[in-house]
């Protein structure tokens, strides 16, 4: 397969999330979405590092797995907080920062 | 062999991506980002990222999904249907914005005119992707990224226990406070008492 093909799912997986984050209002699906962005971008990297033939693009997409397993921990761990404060679990009401 | 692999993958993988932004129950939409995972774990065999494959299987769809199961058992998915705030307006202009960016991201693909995109990508030697190949190069050329994504790792678990623990606020008077510990048990004031009865009347809070 040409890579054209693996970017256009990279393209289409990466719009589905942007679209996701922008129509959706619980956080927790807000956070799925991001996933679904950062799993694009991994695949078009680890496109690149096969089209290469250099396996540094493979580096790149597992630190950023790294990355996006962190920002599931401390995003869960918010929401998870939210929850014990009995705030609404909708982004439009959480609009402000204090406590 | 491969076209029709790429094919099923790449179904399944946009599918998944669907469902998890479609579906309103959370748990379902995680179950979609599982397959949605999976599928990217067979792309990611084609390309010849055996190691990636794995990780994103056992990690991704292994560990973080369960997470996010827990937490979804936990709050619950109270996607509040009647207070609807961001109106219909809103939402066909966020659909309309992702619409744009794939189109310009079609024509980025498209347009860019590089001869590699076309190819079947370059030769690659036997080991390409192999665990041993990508310790190799974890531990020579990329050693620095690797200890710092260890300690992004250790700060984000420290970060996610204390911001979900039981007791949250400094100025919250059912605090754990280094002298409970120090404290023998039999040896508490009346304040202590009264409010551990308080406590247990009023259940922990956020309850």
């Amino acid at each position: 397969m040409s890579m054209t093909w693996y970017l256009a799912v990279s393209a289409v997986v990466f719009c589905i999330g942007v679209a996701g984050v922008l129509t959706r209002r619980n956080p927790l699906a807000i956070l799925l979405c991001l996933e679904l962005m950062l799993n694009a971008s991994n695949l078009s990297l680890v496109a690149f590092a096969r089209t290469h033939g250099n396996q540094d693009g493979q580096i790149f997409a597992l630190i950023v797995m790294v990355v996006a397993a962190c920002e599931v921990a401390i995003g869960l761990g918010l929401i998870v907080a939210l929850y014990r404060r009995r705030l609404p679990i909708d982004v439009d009401e959480l609009r402000e920062l204090q406590g | 062999m491969a076209e029709v692999v790429f094919v099923v993958a790449s179904l399944v993988v946009i599918a998944g991506a669907a469902g998890t932004v479609l579906v309103r129950n959370a748990f379902y939409a995680v179950l979609a980002l599982v397959c949605h995972l999976l599928g990217l774990a067979a792309l990611f065999l084609l390309l010849r990222a055996e190691f990636v494959a794995a990780a994103q299987v056992i990690v991704y769809a292994g560990a973080v999904m369960v997470l996010y199961v827990f937490v979804v058992a936990y709050v619950g998915q109270d996607e509040h249907p009647l207070r609807r705030r961001s109106g219909r307006g809103l939402r066909g202009l966020s659909v309309l914005f992702a619409l744009v960016l794939l189109g310009e991201l079609a024509i980025a693909i498209l347009g860019s005119g590089l001869s590699v995109l076309d190819a079947k990508g370059a030769g690659f030697f036997p080991l390409f992707g192999t665990p041993e190949e990508i310790g190799r190069l974890f531990l020579t050329k990329f050693l620095l990224a690797f200890e710092l994504a260890s300690m992004l790792l250790l700060l984000a678990a420290v970060g996610a226990v204390v911001l979900a623990r039981r007791r949250s606020g400094l100025d919250d008077p059912r605090e754990i406070s280094v002298a409970d510990l120090v404290r023998p048990d039999d040896k508490g004031t009346v304040g202590d008492a009264e409010r551990g009865t308080l406590q247990e009347a009023v259940g922990p809070p956020g309850r």
